[in-house]
């Protein structure tokens, strides 16, 4: 099924959750909708599945324009973020629950709810009601009922948010496996970048009820096309600073020189602004052209494995994310070193004018297997 | 020590409290020449006579049915009524719903004789005196407001989502109240219908004037026994326990409700 959104707005009581947004999103599809919280990631589910209606523009389902009908009439299934099931129905009844609405013969059903229930790992508690299992588990009911129906559109508004690490982490790749073999359209909002990396196809950047950029996930990952889709697209957010770019170099800052890496040869002179993701700063020099700053630690948060290091001098307040633990004093003075090889080049109006070449080998962005 | 303060305080409320109903049963077992001859805490010579007048004599029971008539009646309008408000309070909002809500409290705060003459002078020129429906829906007028304030609370406990959930399934909004919605608020449903039973089960004052003969309630019958000889005090006793067994048995089916529905804080 292909949905085009088309120069759709929603206001609610004169506040404007979505601003005019047109969108296509092709059959059979995996969308990522990535963005912050309400960013209108929600209010562009609800207008996609038909619980709500736009203001101002239309909606299209295979070419024919559904603005109009109710969430009833399509073919729709969602997945909130709480754990919503129908507390006073078994978990068997809860799956069977859309077919049975659908009409379905009872053989048919029990052996459609079974083969659903076994691929999602709860074929042992059917005869069990919602408020007696885990979160993963209610979860998971919800994924079932959703996924049973095989509706054309598959909505997914942050599934596993409410899910501890361990859950999340394997429940995200059983969705992979389904969103693979299956043939809905499928959308899955998130707030998490390496979620959204993790589960490849295409992208979707909202932020503050604007499309900011759609895309392929990984290459939208590489040239996030404004600033804030560099913010909103990596974690920790995107490390900025002001600089300027003449003949025959690049000044960051208050005139830290930097040689031109050849994705910014082409660049007029004038005055840009560079951003690089944190896992590109070391605390070593990783080659011989790499560039060094000085600036005194803020903070250091241990993560297991990994250090975030809050850094700060006159031009910039930056992030950076080391493997291995390091300890370091607040106020310490040290030293970071990135390549000129890894920097984002934007523009006046932050929009982007140079990424890095593909090619570029990229360094470990938290599990990217795609 | 503590222990043993608090059940003698509790014994002794119990006590205080239970006194008259116990009186009651003692004098409903008596005659009436013993109760105006003689004190005894237990009946001397317990007797069923009063009991059997009311139930062999036709203008006693009939009390009882039509009691019982119209108060299902308001129960049964009241929660059919309130339950699709209820639930359009709760997730609607609509011009000036908030006012609404508090209008409808208001009508609670008038005391019922307020309304006796506009109602009796309404109910006889539609000429529905001395009908069930009559008392039933002058009792509306009070249960209605309370049914949808009780529900509205339990409805708003119930996550919106969940309605969504049942549209995006293809259920029909009758077909998921009914099956999905209903069954997550019988809480909120039996405690509402034991509110509306209990007002209408004691109100006295619009249920006696809008009441003649075919429809006259247990309470108006009850004065009756005022003669010319005096009070029938055995009967009048008799009927008065007999007056309170529904009610405690409404409280007995409904107490878990009761319990659930002070913990949610609307009742």
């Amino acid at each position: 099924m292909t949905l085009v959104l088309d120069r759709v707005t929603r206001q609610v009581g004169g506040l404007t959750h979505i601003y005019e947004t047109s969108l296509e999103l092709a059959a059979g599809s995996l969308n990522i909708l990535l963005g912050p919280t309400l960013a209108g990631k929600t209010s562009l589910m609800r207008l996609m599945a038909g619980l709500d209606r736009p203001t101002t523009g239309r909606l299209l389902v295979d070419g024919v324009n559904v603005t109009g009908s109710g969430v009833r009439d399509r073919s729709v299934a969602m997945v909130y973020q709480q754990f919503i099931n129908y507390p006073s129905f078994t978990v068997y009844d809860n799956i069977a629950s859309p077919l049975r609405r659908s009409g379905l013969a009872r053989n048919a059903l029990d052996q459609r709810v079974r083969a659903m229930a076994a691929s999602l790992h709860i074929d042992g508690l059917l005869d069990r009601m919602p408020s007696e299992l885990s979160g993963g588990q209610q979860q998971r009911t919800a994924l079932a009922r959703a996924l049973v129906k095989d509706s054309d559109l598959l909505l997914l508004d942050e599934p596993l948010v409410n899910l501890d690490y361990k859950l999340r982490e394997g429940l995200r790749e059983e969705l992979r496996g389904i969103f693979r073999t299956g043939t809905a359209t499928v959308v899955y909002a998130t707030t998490e970048p390496h979620e959204a990396l993790m589960l490849g196809g295409d992208t979707i950047v909202v932020d503050a009820g604007r499309i900011l950029q759609t895309g392929p996930t990984a290459h939208v990952f590489r040239n996030p096309a404004s600033t804030r889709v560099g913010e909103v697209f990596s974690d920790p957010p995107m490390n900025m600073v002001d600089g300027t770019i003449d003949t025959d170099a690049a000044t960051l800052g208050q005139g830290v020189r930097v040689p031109l890496a050849p994705h910014m040869k082409a660049l007029q002179p004038g005055r840009y602004r560079f951003g690089v993701r944190a896992n590109y700063l070391f605390v070593s020099p990783q080659d011989a052209d790499d560039i060094a700053f000085s600036a005194q630690v803020e903070l250091a948060e241990i993560s297991g494995s990994e250090t975030f290091i809050h850094v700060s001098n006159a031009d910039f307040k930056w992030v950076a994310q080391e493997e291995g633990v390091h300890g370091f004093d607040l106020g310490q003075s040290i030293t970071l070193y990135l390549s000129p090889r890894h920097l984002l080049v934007f523009g006046q109006d932050d929009t982007l004018v140079a990424a890095p070449e593909p090619t570029t080998p990229e360094r470990a962005n938290g599990p990217h297997r795609t | 020590m503590r222990i043993q303060k608090r059940t003698i305080a509790l014994i002794l409320y119990f006590v205080l409290l239970l006194l008259p109903i116990y009186w009651m049963l003692n004098m409903s077992l008596r005659t009436n020449a013993d109760i105006l001859t003689t004190f005894s805490l237990i009946p001397t010579d317990p007797t069923l006579k009063n009991y059997l007048k009311i139930f062999t004599d036709a203008s006693w029971y009939s009390g009882y049915l039509n009691s019982i008539y119209y108060v299902t009646l308001n129960t049964v309008i009241s929660l059919t009524v309130a339950l699709p408000a209820a639930y359009a309070f709760s997730r609607y909002s609509f011009l000036g719903d908030k006012h609404m809500f508090f209008w409808l409290l208001t009508n609670r705060m008038a005391p019922p004789a307020v309304f006796l003459l506009p109602f009796f002078q309404l109910y006889s020129t539609v000429g529905l005196i001395d009908t069930h429906i009559a008392v039933a829906i002058s009792h509306c007028l009070f249960n209605v407001p309370l049914a949808v304030w009780i529900l509205e609370g339990f409805m708003s406990g119930v996550p919106r989502e969940i309605d969504e959930m049942s549209y995006i399934d293809g259920y029909s909004f009758p077909r998921f109240f009914l099956t999905v919605f209903v069954p997550l608020i019988r809480t909120g449903i039996g405690v509402t219908a034991f509110f509306c039973f209990m007002f209408s089960w004691v109100e006295l004052l619009l249920a006696r004037t809008l009441t003649t003969t075919d429809a006259k309630p247990i309470a108006a019958t009850m004065t009756r026994t005022v003669s010319a000889t005096g009070l029938d005090w055995g009967l009048l006793a008799a009927a008065g326990i007999l007056t309170i067994v529904p009610g405690a048995l409404v409280i007995w089916f409904v107490r878990n409700y009761i319990a659930k529905g002070f913990a949610l804080g609307r009742v």
